[in-house]
């Protein structure tokens, strides 16, 4: 099945895992900082590689580049299968970029132990890697975890206020969500009558038979709440805003940019496809809890934000609620959708931490009425901030707004109550987005910052802070302006797996 | 017995089946005679004797130089062996090595008589060897005496220690209490089974295989019931599980820290193999009955253990606690064993063994690095004595993060696949209420074993010391080169076995 002379899928995940080994084996700082850099770019030129390639690839069952290897757990079913399909391929792509940028962002950064600081996150990108690369449904939650545990490491060690009651509670969120997830999974699998973790398995196994609508009830009950909390859905959210608070920029931007799309990653390509009967069950609670709490609640108490930082926490929780409404809609435009904004908003949130973060550099606290007037001694910072609250909101020109239009489009035939609940959302995100950036950048300097500034003169971006940025820029404009590249094997492959169920089902989903 | 009676007994006495244990034996009288026959000067060497023998020994059986009596009996019966019993044997022989590399260290710390503590650690290994192959309640009940008498003097062995001598002492009379359980379950069972009027009875059923057969013939005799209970409760001593697990905090802390690592392991797992051997041999046809009990068990051991785990301070408490879920996790497995049928069985019986040989690594680098953090008073381990571990003995910190994440269940660590295999197994036995259970537990423990991990890597503010204030903590030995081997391969082993489970995988699930 794969046409590659060397598995390239592998090799992006072993890269920087292989790195990470190298660095704590003891390489001299200098070094270190070559080798990660080295790491950080190889999966993502390799993930640019495949993108370009998967066109032409032959592929199997929707999967390009897919192979399989045996770990020693054949007889329950599990094997390290990797490939690409149209849904995993731009996520990939996602990671990849994001990875680079928050390796070189970190690789400046001058942090304390700065190579146990790139250790774990070259094992997080090694998982990042590892999740959108597998086919196999078990090792799509390792890989997850895998990339996890660094965070909680790097939140209580590096991390800023209140780390170590942050990275407590962001582990035993994350640990029950994620063991809920994996219960629902193995009960998907063994339901299933598979015998295999493989999803393509999975698949033709629950379309001979499929499964008694009560029993994909609670599978897909477990899995929505189980990656629910992984993704913030509301009332599990509360990790959310202080971990990312406390977080170091490099292991935010990576988590909300990447790891946290796992959750809807599994629902779209997993839960979606698969339990067709569970989520009529569940999407009029899932569109209220996202509508509701998630974009409503959650967006107001982000414009209520002072802390720079939280505030783009919560507005990464705010987001969410557009996914979750677009998975409820089960229809291959909402799902579509939901991608998009996933591959959009993971550029543009990462784009903001590390521009939250190079702001505190110069302005000493996170606290937006102890800022003003940054943009006379920082125009390019100022420039960079705009754009990214722009893409944030969903102006159009930037991928966001192709995500969120789809979703309303699709939501509107769900229900055109909610669709219209939520499009206020996009004002609410405009209101704090608007207001942070005229807070932080214009306006007279207050006293706070003008002693700051005194005591050390502010400059603009420098070139190694500039050059992560500009990558998330320009994959932010380029998916903002060609959405095509991504939307077209998205589509086909979600016509694939989607069939025959929402022809089926849509009736029974359409709210009144 | 008549001479022919006799001579058809010994008959079937293969002592080369027998050879690992027999080594064993023999070089724990060897240590003697090189106590004696050695210069004072030169005892030194005794304890590399001794782990160097077990680990030619051990080489002996993993490259199987010794004949194989695979699927047979021996001894008239008294023992049967197996592949499983191999794995333990293996298993046993491994872990013994680790607790004499840690005594090693943990004796340089005290003023105490070396060699007999090598010695006795050796005798109760081939006892545990030995259990893990038993047939017959008759040897199955002398071995096991056999090790519970070594760990009666093994956990009081820093004499001269109160909470070492208390730890003893409790652990002498519960010891003794769940002896005379199993003894009274063993009696009642083989009083009925011998009744003659009834069906299927024998005079021999002390044996397994007899017994077994009297079982299924009288499938709800209450006698017998009495004494399966008795037997489990008897067996719930060794591995700890509620409701006998009341000794565990006192006496691990109390025992020296490498023998509360051999208790922790592998007199846990001498538990696991008996009861194992119980439940899929002779009570079987009582599978109800034992799956009942177990699965109360097991709920109430997860909980407790964790629940009680989470205020702890004393990091040897806590890991006994936390020791103790464990156990609950396992008895999972026990029970699916029990409830599948035989071919889904062997699955679950290899997740069993997956378990605990995670087990054993990560537990065997978490003592390793207590070992090496713990003062002349080995009772007194807090928490807070971790402070900085990261950034004064980085190998360590790293080495104590890789087990206590195994210990968690994080993946990619090995003992993740651990709970995997198990929580699959127990998906596929129908145990749903017992799987929430384990999910609960799970997510309990995070706060224990992060907050280990937090207090040796995340910085906290302490007092600063005065000028002649010497640091409240014990120093730290520094790591010495077998130490560093050891502790180096069972993590490398933890995350390898985590990622790619091999032929040792394949071995434990198709069955």
């Amino acid at each position: 099945m794969n046409s590659l002379p060397v598995d390239l899928l592998l090799l992006s995940i072993a890269t920087p895992l292989v790195a990470a080994l190298a660095i704590s084996l003891g390489a001299p700082l200098r070094l270190a900082k070559g080798i990660a850099a080295v790491a950080f770019a190889v999966p993502a030129l390799i993930a640019l590689f495949l993108w370009s390639s998967f066109a032409g690839a032959p592929s199997h069952a929707t999967y390009a580049f897919y192979t399989v290897y045996n770990t020693g757990l054949q007889a329950i079913g599990i094997h390290l299968s990797l490939g690409l399909n149209g849904i995993s391929l731009p996520l990939f792509v996602l990671a990849g970029i994001v990875g680079l940028a928050a390796g070189l962002y970190a690789i400046q950064s001058n942090a304390e132990r700065l190579k146990t600081y790139l250790v774990l996150l070259l094992i997080m990108q090694g998982g990042l890697m590892g999740v959108f690369a597998s086919v196999d449904i078990f090792f799509f939650y390792f890989f997850h975890e895998l990339a996890l545990i660094p965070t909680f490491i790097m939140v209580g060690i590096w991390g800023g206020k209140d780390r170590n009651y942050a990275a407590m509670k962001m582990t035993i969120y994350l640990t029950a969500g994620a063991m809920l997830s994996l219960i629902g999974l193995i009960a998907l699998y063994y339901k299933s009558g598979a015998n295999s973790f493989d999803l393509i398995a999975l698949r033709s196994a629950l379309l001979e038979h499929g499964l008694a609508a009560g029993v994909q009830k609670y599978i897909f009950g477990l899995l929505m709440f189980g990656f629910g909390i992984l993704v913030s859905l509301w009332p599990f959210h509360t990790w959310a805003p202080l971990g990312y608070g406390a977080a170091p920029s490099s292991a935010a931007m990576l988590h909300a940019g990447v790891l946290k799309k796992f959750g809807l990653y599994g629902l779209v390509q997993i839960a979606l496809p698969l339990l067709p009967l569970g989520v009529v069950e569940w999407a009029r609670p899932l569109a209220l809890l996202a509508v509701v709490g998630n974009l409503l609640v959650i967006g107001f108490i982000t414009i209520a934000q002072r802390d720079l930082k939280q505030m783009v926490g919560y507005s990464s929780v705010m987001h969410m609620g557009y996914a979750f409404l677009g998975l409820a809609t089960f229809s291959v435009a909402g799902a579509g959708g939901v991608v998009l904004m996933m591959v959009a908003h993971g550029f543009s949130v990462a784009l903001l931490f590390l521009l939250s973060t190079s702001i505190y550099h110069r302005t000493q606290t996170f606290d937006m009425m102890e800022m003003g007037g940054l943009a006379q001694k920082a125009p390019v910072l100022a420039a960079f901030f705009v754009v990214a609250t722009m893409a944030s909101i969903g102006l159009p020109g930037f991928a966001n707004f192709w995500g969120e239009l789809t979703i309303f489009v699709a939501a509107w035939k769900f229900s055109p109550l909610l669709t219209a609940l939520s499009v206020t959302g996009v004002v609410v995100s405009a209101i704090y987005g608007l207001r942070s950036a005229a807070r932080v950048f214009f306006g007279p300097q207050t006293e706070a910052f003008a002693k700051v500034a005194a005591a050390k003169p502010v400059t603009d971006l420098t070139l190694c802070e500039k050059l992560p940025a500009l990558i998330l820029i320009a994959a932010l404009f380029f998916v903002g302006f060609w959405p095509k590249s991504i939307s077209t094997q998205l589509n086909s492959a979600l016509e694939v797996i989607y069939h025959p169920a929402p022809a089926v089902q849509a009736p029974a989903v359409t709210a009144k | 017995m008549s001479h022919l009676e006799l001579l058809n007994a010994a008959a079937s006495n293969h002592w080369k089946a027998i050879l690992p244990e027999l080594l064993l034996g023999c070089l724990a009288l060897f240590l003697l005679v090189l106590e004696i026959a050695l210069p004072k000067k030169q005892h030194g060497v005794i304890p590399a004797v001794a782990i160097v023998g077990q680990i030619g020994i051990l080489l002996g059986l993993l490259l199987k130089l010794y004949p194989s009596f695979s699927g047979q009996d021996t001894f008239s019966g008294l023992l049967h062996h197996s592949a499983n019993g191999q794995f333990m044997r293996a298993f046993f022989l491994l872990s013994s090595i680790f607790v004499c590399i840690l005594g090693t260290i943990a004796l340089a710390k005290q003023k105490m008589p070396r060699i007999e503590f090598f010695n006795i650690v050796l005798v109760v290994s081939a006892a545990m060897m030995l259990l893990a192959q038993s047939n017959n309640f008759i040897l199955l009940f002398v071995a096991l005496e056999t090790v519970t008498v070594g760990f009666y003097i093994l956990v009081s062995y820093f004499r001269t220690n109160p909470l070492s001598l208390e730890a003893g002492l409790k652990y002498l009379i519960t010891g003794a209490l769940s002896s005379g359980l199993l003894l009274f379950g063993i009696v009642l069972l083989y009083g009925v089974a011998g009744n003659t009027t009834l069906p299927g009875s024998s005079i021999h059923s002390m044996d397994f295989t007899a017994l077994h057969t009297f079982l299924a013939a009288n499938p709800n005799n209450f006698l017998a019931s009495l004494g399966i209970v008795l037997v489990l409760s008897g067996v719930a001593f060794k591995i700890g599980a509620v409701p006998f697990q009341i000794w565990i905090p006192d006496v691990y802390q109390g025992a020296p820290t490498p023998v509360t690592a051999f208790l922790a392991v592998a007199s846990k797992a001498a538990g696991f193999s008996i009861l194992l051997i119980l439940t899929q041999g002779a009570f079987q046809p009582y599978a109800h009955l034992t799956t009942a009990v177990l699965s109360i068990m097991a709920a109430a051991t997860i909980l407790f253990g964790n629940i009680a785990a989470l205020t702890q301070q004393n990091v040897k408490r806590l890991i006994g606690l936390s020791g103790v879920s464990h156990a609950g996790y396992l008895l999972i497995g026990v029970v699916a064993a029990s409830v599948l049928p035989a071919n889904l069985a062997g699955q679950a019986i290899g997740a069993i063994y997956f378990y605990l040989f995670a087990y054993l690594l990560a537990s065997f680098a978490v003592f390793g690095v207590m070992t090496h953090l713990a003062g002349s008073n080995d009772a007194d381990q807090e928490l807070e004595h971790y402070a900085n571990l990261g950034k004064t003995h980085p190998f360590l910190g790293a080495v104590l993060a890789i087990g206590l994440g195994s210990l968690a269940g994080i993946p990619p660590l090995a003992g993740f696949m651990g709970k995997l295999l198990i929580f699959v197994a127990a998906f596929k036995a129908g145990l749903h209420g017992l799987l929430l259970v384990a999910i609960i537990g799970v997510v309990i423990s995070i706060y224990y074993y992060f907050g280990w991990i937090k207090a040796a890597f995340f910085e906290t503010w302490s007092a600063p010391l005065l000028e002649d204030e010497a640091t409240p903590r014990p120093g730290r030995t520094s790591v010495g080169l077998v130490a560093k081997v050891m502790l180096g391969s069972l993590a490398v082993a933890t995350v390898v076995l985590g990622f790619y489970q091999g032929s040792l995988g394949v071995w434990l699930l198709n069955r």
